[in-house]
Protein backbone atom coordinates (compact mmCIF):
# COMPACT_ATOMS: atom_id res chain seq x y z
CA UNK A 1 0.00 0.00 0.00
CA UNK A 2 1.32 3.51 -1.02
CA UNK A 3 2.10 5.50 2.19
CA UNK A 4 1.40 9.61 2.13
CA UNK A 5 2.48 12.37 3.95
CA UNK A 6 -1.37 13.43 3.97
CA UNK A 7 -2.53 12.98 7.82
CA UNK A 8 -4.86 15.52 7.44
CA UNK A 9 -5.45 18.81 9.92
CA UNK A 10 -4.05 18.41 13.80
CA UNK A 11 -6.99 18.46 16.52
CA UNK A 12 -6.60 18.64 20.08
CA UNK A 13 -8.73 16.21 21.98
CA UNK A 14 -10.70 17.32 25.59
CA UNK A 15 -12.17 14.34 27.51
CA UNK A 16 -14.37 14.66 30.54
CA UNK A 17 -13.73 11.90 33.20
CA UNK A 18 -16.57 12.17 35.12
CA UNK A 19 -20.53 13.85 34.78
CA UNK A 20 -19.84 17.99 35.65
CA UNK A 21 -16.56 17.99 35.35
CA UNK A 22 -14.31 20.13 33.15
CA UNK A 23 -12.71 18.72 30.23
CA UNK A 24 -9.16 18.53 30.00
CA UNK A 25 -6.80 18.87 27.22
CA UNK A 26 -5.58 14.68 26.46
CA UNK A 27 -3.37 15.03 23.16
CA UNK A 28 -3.65 15.73 19.62
CA UNK A 29 -4.57 13.72 16.71
CA UNK A 30 -4.66 13.70 13.02
CA UNK A 31 -7.72 13.50 10.81
CA UNK A 32 -9.39 14.92 7.61
CA UNK A 33 -12.82 16.29 8.98
CA UNK A 34 -15.01 16.53 12.21
CA UNK A 35 -16.43 13.09 12.36
CA UNK A 36 -13.27 11.40 11.21
CA UNK A 37 -11.94 13.39 14.53
CA UNK A 38 -14.33 12.33 17.29
CA UNK A 39 -13.83 8.61 15.93
CA UNK A 40 -10.05 9.20 15.90
CA UNK A 41 -10.13 10.97 19.18
CA UNK A 42 -12.86 8.21 20.31
CA UNK A 43 -10.32 5.13 19.29
CA UNK A 44 -6.91 6.63 20.27
CA UNK A 45 -8.04 7.98 24.04
CA UNK A 46 -11.78 6.84 25.19
CA UNK A 47 -10.77 2.92 24.62
CA UNK A 48 -9.98 2.05 28.17
CA UNK A 49 -13.16 4.04 30.36
CA UNK A 50 -10.70 7.61 30.36
CA UNK A 51 -14.39 9.21 30.20
CA UNK A 52 -17.80 10.13 29.62
CA UNK A 53 -17.39 13.32 27.15
CA UNK A 54 -15.26 14.01 24.30
CA UNK A 55 -14.79 17.43 22.45
CA UNK A 56 -12.12 17.89 19.65
CA UNK A 57 -10.95 21.17 18.09
CA UNK A 58 -9.36 22.14 15.19
CA UNK A 59 -5.84 22.83 16.57
CA UNK A 60 -5.60 26.08 14.34
CA UNK A 61 -8.71 27.46 16.15
CA UNK A 62 -7.48 27.61 19.46
CA UNK A 63 -5.94 30.68 20.28
CA UNK A 64 -2.94 30.54 22.78
CA UNK A 65 -0.64 33.39 24.52
CA UNK A 66 3.05 33.17 23.18
CA UNK A 67 5.95 32.53 24.67
CA UNK A 68 6.71 36.27 24.70
CA UNK A 69 3.91 37.91 25.75
CA UNK A 70 3.54 35.23 28.45
CA UNK A 71 6.00 37.93 30.66
CA UNK A 72 3.28 40.81 31.00
CA UNK A 73 -0.13 38.08 30.42
CA UNK A 74 1.05 36.44 33.86
CA UNK A 75 3.92 38.09 35.62
CA UNK A 76 1.62 40.89 37.47
CA UNK A 77 -0.52 38.61 38.72
CA UNK A 78 1.74 37.03 41.03
CA UNK A 79 2.25 40.07 43.95
CA UNK A 80 -1.48 40.52 44.01
CA UNK A 81 -2.18 37.66 46.85
CA UNK A 82 -5.38 39.96 47.38
CA UNK A 83 -6.69 38.10 44.09
CA UNK A 84 -6.67 35.29 46.29
CA UNK A 85 -9.82 34.56 48.29
CA UNK A 86 -7.37 32.29 50.78
CA UNK A 87 -9.39 33.56 53.76
CA UNK A 88 -12.74 31.80 52.85
CA UNK A 89 -13.26 28.32 54.77
CA UNK A 90 -14.60 26.40 51.98
CA UNK A 91 -17.90 24.28 53.68
CA UNK A 92 -17.22 20.18 53.84
CA UNK A 93 -18.48 18.39 50.94
CA UNK A 94 -17.05 20.80 48.45
CA UNK A 95 -14.22 19.20 46.66
CA UNK A 96 -13.63 20.68 43.01
CA UNK A 97 -12.63 24.08 44.09
CA UNK B 1 -22.00 -32.19 12.18
CA UNK B 2 -23.65 -31.17 15.36
CA UNK B 3 -25.95 -28.10 14.00
CA UNK B 4 -25.99 -26.01 16.76
CA UNK B 5 -21.93 -26.27 16.55
CA UNK B 6 -22.14 -25.32 13.07
CA UNK B 7 -24.21 -22.24 13.24
CA UNK B 8 -21.18 -21.12 16.31
CA UNK B 9 -18.43 -21.71 14.16
CA UNK B 10 -20.26 -19.96 10.90
CA UNK B 11 -20.05 -16.67 13.34
CA UNK B 12 -16.78 -17.31 14.96
CA UNK B 13 -14.89 -18.21 11.88
CA UNK B 14 -16.38 -14.93 10.38
CA UNK B 15 -15.04 -12.71 13.22
CA UNK B 16 -11.87 -14.51 12.92
CA UNK B 17 -10.82 -14.17 9.44
CA UNK B 18 -12.11 -10.82 9.42
CA UNK B 19 -9.48 -9.88 12.38
CA UNK B 20 -6.70 -11.81 10.98
CA UNK B 21 -7.43 -9.73 7.30
CA UNK B 22 -7.41 -6.21 9.78
CA UNK B 23 -4.28 -7.31 12.03
CA UNK B 24 -2.48 -7.75 8.93
CA UNK B 25 -2.69 -4.13 8.23
CA UNK B 26 -0.97 -3.41 11.46
CA UNK B 27 1.90 -0.55 10.78
CA UNK B 28 0.83 -0.48 7.18
CA UNK B 29 -2.15 2.24 7.87
CA UNK B 30 -2.56 5.58 5.67
CA UNK B 31 -1.69 7.03 9.42
CA UNK B 32 -1.13 6.61 12.47
CA UNK B 33 -4.88 7.14 13.91
CA UNK B 34 -6.56 4.90 11.17
CA UNK B 35 -3.50 2.12 11.59
CA UNK B 36 -5.17 2.16 15.47
CA UNK B 37 -8.31 2.26 14.64
CA UNK B 38 -8.15 -0.87 12.26
CA UNK B 39 -6.47 -2.42 14.89
CA UNK B 40 -8.78 -1.72 17.34
CA UNK B 41 -12.11 -3.42 15.51
CA UNK B 42 -9.27 -6.08 14.67
CA UNK B 43 -9.13 -6.64 18.83
CA UNK B 44 -12.91 -6.14 19.03
CA UNK B 45 -13.81 -9.29 16.22
CA UNK B 46 -11.05 -11.32 18.06
CA UNK B 47 -12.72 -11.35 21.42
CA UNK B 48 -16.23 -12.07 19.46
CA UNK B 49 -14.54 -14.83 18.25
CA UNK B 50 -13.06 -16.06 20.93
CA UNK B 51 -16.04 -15.94 23.02
CA UNK B 52 -17.93 -18.33 20.50
CA UNK B 53 -14.85 -20.81 20.09
CA UNK B 54 -14.42 -21.20 23.50
CA UNK B 55 -18.58 -22.22 23.92
CA UNK B 56 -18.29 -23.74 20.70
CA UNK B 57 -15.60 -26.20 22.13
CA UNK B 58 -17.84 -26.79 25.42
CA UNK B 59 -20.71 -27.61 23.12
CA UNK B 60 -17.99 -30.23 20.77
CA UNK B 61 -17.39 -32.12 24.47
CA UNK B 62 -14.24 -33.85 23.45
CA UNK B 63 -12.15 -31.35 26.00
CA UNK B 64 -11.24 -29.20 23.39
CA UNK B 65 -10.62 -25.49 23.63
CA UNK B 66 -11.10 -22.54 21.37
CA UNK B 67 -7.42 -22.59 20.37
CA UNK B 68 -8.01 -25.97 18.79
CA UNK B 69 -10.72 -24.79 16.94
CA UNK B 70 -9.16 -22.45 15.37
CA UNK B 71 -5.48 -23.77 15.03
CA UNK B 72 -6.43 -27.60 14.23
CA UNK B 73 -9.01 -27.45 11.90
CA UNK B 74 -8.04 -27.36 7.98
CA UNK B 75 -9.34 -25.32 5.08
CA UNK B 76 -12.19 -27.42 4.07
CA UNK B 77 -13.10 -27.38 7.64
CA UNK B 78 -13.33 -23.40 8.54
CA UNK B 79 -17.33 -21.97 7.14
CA UNK B 80 -16.76 -18.17 7.12
CA UNK B 81 -17.88 -16.36 3.85
CA UNK B 82 -15.61 -15.36 1.10
CA UNK B 83 -15.97 -11.83 1.47
CA UNK B 84 -14.12 -12.02 4.85
CA UNK B 85 -10.71 -14.03 3.77
CA UNK B 86 -10.03 -11.52 0.60
CA UNK B 87 -7.25 -9.71 0.51
CA UNK B 88 -6.09 -6.27 1.58
CA UNK B 89 -5.57 -4.85 -1.96
CA UNK B 90 -5.81 -1.14 -0.88
CA UNK B 91 -7.15 1.12 1.74
CA UNK B 92 -10.26 1.11 -0.05
CA UNK B 93 -10.70 -2.67 -0.53
CA UNK B 94 -10.32 -2.48 3.58
CA UNK B 95 -13.14 -0.24 3.76
CA UNK B 96 -15.48 -1.70 1.30
CA UNK B 97 -15.27 -4.93 2.76
CA UNK B 98 -15.39 -3.51 6.50
CA UNK B 99 -18.41 -2.16 5.52
CA UNK B 100 -20.25 -4.57 4.02
CA UNK B 101 -19.57 -6.89 6.69
CA UNK B 102 -20.43 -4.15 9.22
CA UNK B 103 -23.53 -3.46 7.64
CA UNK B 104 -24.44 -7.30 7.86
CA UNK B 105 -23.30 -7.71 11.57
CA UNK B 106 -25.39 -4.87 12.54
CA UNK B 107 -28.63 -6.50 11.28
CA UNK B 108 -27.45 -9.92 11.84
CA UNK B 109 -26.37 -8.86 15.74
CA UNK B 110 -29.77 -6.94 16.33
CA UNK B 111 -32.05 -10.16 15.40
CA UNK B 112 -29.79 -12.81 17.45
CA UNK B 113 -30.38 -10.63 20.85
CA UNK B 114 -33.89 -12.47 20.25
CA UNK B 115 -32.36 -15.98 19.85
CA UNK B 116 -33.62 -18.47 22.50
CA UNK B 117 -30.01 -19.84 22.70
CA UNK B 118 -29.05 -17.57 26.07
CA UNK B 119 -25.38 -17.58 25.07
CA UNK B 120 -26.03 -16.28 21.42
CA UNK B 121 -28.35 -13.80 22.82
CA UNK B 122 -25.85 -12.30 24.91
CA UNK B 123 -22.73 -12.74 22.48
CA UNK B 124 -25.19 -10.79 20.53
CA UNK B 125 -25.87 -7.87 23.20
CA UNK B 126 -22.17 -7.30 23.66
CA UNK B 127 -20.87 -7.28 19.38
CA UNK B 128 -23.82 -4.91 19.00
CA UNK B 129 -22.68 -1.74 20.47
CA UNK B 130 -19.14 -2.65 19.22
CA UNK B 131 -20.77 -3.16 15.50
CA UNK B 132 -22.61 -0.17 15.68
CA UNK B 133 -19.56 1.56 15.72
CA UNK B 134 -17.67 -0.20 13.35
CA UNK B 135 -20.16 0.72 10.77
CA UNK B 136 -20.39 4.11 11.58
CA UNK B 137 -17.11 4.50 11.26
CA UNK B 138 -17.02 2.37 7.89
CA UNK B 139 -20.23 3.92 6.45
CA UNK B 140 -18.68 7.38 7.10
CA UNK B 141 -14.99 6.29 5.18
CA UNK B 142 -17.09 4.93 2.06
CA UNK B 143 -18.67 8.38 1.73
CA UNK B 144 -15.53 10.19 2.73
CA UNK B 145 -13.86 8.08 -0.18
CA UNK B 146 -16.66 8.33 -2.56
CA UNK B 147 -17.08 12.27 -2.31
CA UNK B 148 -13.07 12.81 -2.10
CA UNK B 149 -10.60 13.21 -4.98
CA UNK B 150 -10.89 11.39 -8.57
CA UNK B 151 -8.89 8.85 -7.40
CA UNK B 152 -10.35 8.03 -4.13
CA UNK B 153 -13.68 7.67 -5.92
CA UNK B 154 -12.04 5.47 -8.62
CA UNK B 155 -10.88 2.93 -6.05
CA UNK B 156 -13.78 2.77 -3.81
CA UNK B 157 -15.77 1.85 -6.64
CA UNK B 158 -13.23 -0.65 -8.33
CA UNK B 159 -13.30 -2.52 -4.75
CA UNK B 160 -17.11 -2.22 -4.67
CA UNK B 161 -17.17 -4.06 -8.08
CA UNK B 162 -14.64 -6.74 -7.13
CA UNK B 163 -16.14 -7.54 -3.91
CA UNK B 164 -19.82 -7.23 -5.12
CA UNK B 165 -19.94 -10.92 -6.33
CA UNK B 166 -19.12 -12.57 -2.27
CA UNK B 167 -21.92 -10.57 -1.21
CA UNK B 168 -24.64 -12.98 -2.07
CA UNK B 169 -23.63 -15.74 0.11
CA UNK B 170 -23.86 -13.44 3.12
CA UNK B 171 -27.63 -14.21 2.98
CA UNK B 172 -27.76 -18.01 2.02
CA UNK B 173 -29.09 -19.86 4.14
CA UNK B 174 -26.89 -23.17 4.96
CA UNK B 175 -28.52 -26.36 6.95
CA UNK B 176 -27.68 -24.51 10.23
CA UNK B 177 -28.88 -21.40 9.08
CA UNK B 178 -32.45 -23.25 8.48
CA UNK B 179 -32.27 -25.47 11.52
CA UNK B 180 -31.19 -22.68 13.81
CA UNK B 181 -33.84 -20.45 12.54
CA UNK B 182 -36.64 -22.86 12.71
CA UNK B 183 -35.74 -23.72 16.40
CA UNK B 184 -35.90 -19.94 17.53
CA UNK B 185 -32.14 -19.30 17.81
CA UNK B 186 -31.05 -18.61 14.77
CA UNK B 187 -31.88 -15.66 12.13
CA UNK B 188 -33.91 -15.15 9.09
CA UNK B 189 -31.39 -14.33 6.65
CA UNK B 190 -33.83 -12.91 3.86
CA UNK B 191 -34.58 -10.19 6.75
CA UNK B 192 -31.20 -9.55 6.99
CA UNK B 193 -30.46 -9.14 3.18
CA UNK B 194 -33.51 -6.76 2.73
CA UNK B 195 -31.89 -4.70 5.93
CA UNK B 196 -28.37 -4.83 4.54
CA UNK B 197 -29.32 -3.30 0.92
CA UNK B 198 -31.69 -0.69 2.18
CA UNK B 199 -28.31 0.50 4.17
CA UNK B 200 -26.12 0.08 1.38
CA UNK B 201 -28.27 1.34 -1.47
CA UNK B 202 -28.01 4.42 1.46
CA UNK B 203 -24.67 4.94 2.12
CA UNK B 204 -23.56 4.62 -1.68
CA UNK B 205 -26.05 7.33 -2.81
CA UNK B 206 -24.78 9.34 -0.01
CA UNK B 207 -21.08 8.62 -1.24
CA UNK B 208 -22.15 9.17 -4.94
CA UNK B 209 -21.01 5.63 -5.61
CA UNK B 210 -22.88 3.07 -7.96
CA UNK B 211 -24.45 -0.67 -7.48
CA UNK B 212 -22.33 -3.30 -10.01
CA UNK B 213 -24.58 -3.72 -13.18
CA UNK B 214 -22.88 -6.75 -14.15
CA UNK B 215 -24.00 -9.00 -10.94
CA UNK B 216 -23.09 -12.73 -10.54
CA UNK B 217 -22.02 -14.62 -7.44
CA UNK B 218 -19.34 -17.09 -5.91
CA UNK B 219 -20.42 -18.49 -2.90
CA UNK B 220 -19.17 -21.66 -1.24
CA UNK B 221 -17.87 -20.28 2.46
CA UNK B 222 -20.37 -21.58 4.23
CA UNK B 223 -19.91 -25.12 3.05
CA UNK B 224 -15.68 -24.94 3.07
CA UNK B 225 -15.04 -24.47 -0.27
CA UNK B 226 -12.55 -21.25 -0.23
CA UNK B 227 -11.00 -18.51 -2.45
CA UNK B 228 -7.77 -19.24 -3.01
CA UNK B 229 -6.63 -17.07 0.00
CA UNK B 230 -7.90 -18.32 2.50
CA UNK B 231 -5.33 -21.79 2.69
CA UNK B 232 -2.58 -18.74 2.97
CA UNK B 233 -3.96 -17.14 5.72
CA UNK B 234 -3.99 -20.74 7.54
CA UNK B 235 -0.69 -21.38 6.31
CA UNK B 236 0.28 -18.28 8.36
CA UNK B 237 -1.83 -18.65 11.68
CA UNK B 238 -1.53 -22.20 12.33
CA UNK B 239 2.44 -22.47 11.52
CA UNK B 240 3.71 -22.65 14.74
CA UNK B 241 1.27 -24.63 16.45
CA UNK B 242 1.37 -27.17 13.37
CA UNK B 243 5.38 -27.57 13.91
CA UNK B 244 5.04 -27.23 17.75
CA UNK B 245 2.19 -28.44 18.81
CA UNK B 246 2.60 -28.57 23.01
CA UNK B 247 4.04 -24.74 22.64
CA UNK B 248 2.09 -22.58 25.10
CA UNK B 249 1.89 -18.71 25.80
Amino acid sequence: MKTTDNQGELWEVFIQSKPGQAFKHAGSIHAFDKDNAIENARDLHTRRNEGTGLWVVPSKEIIAVTLNESDYFFEPATDKIYRHPTFYNLPEGVTHM
Amino acid sequence: MNTTLNYYLQIADNALILSHRLAENTSKGPYLEEDLATANVALDLIGLAESVYNEAAKLEGYGQTGDDLVYRREEKEFVNCLLTEQPNRDFAHIVTRQFMMDTFNYHFFMALTKSKDPFLSAVAFKSLKEVTYHLRRSSEWMIRLGTGTDESKHRVQLAINTLWKFTDELFEASQADKVMLANGCGVDLSDIQLQWNQKVNEILFLAQLELPKNHFSVRGGKDGIHTEHLGHILTEMQFLPGKYPDAVW
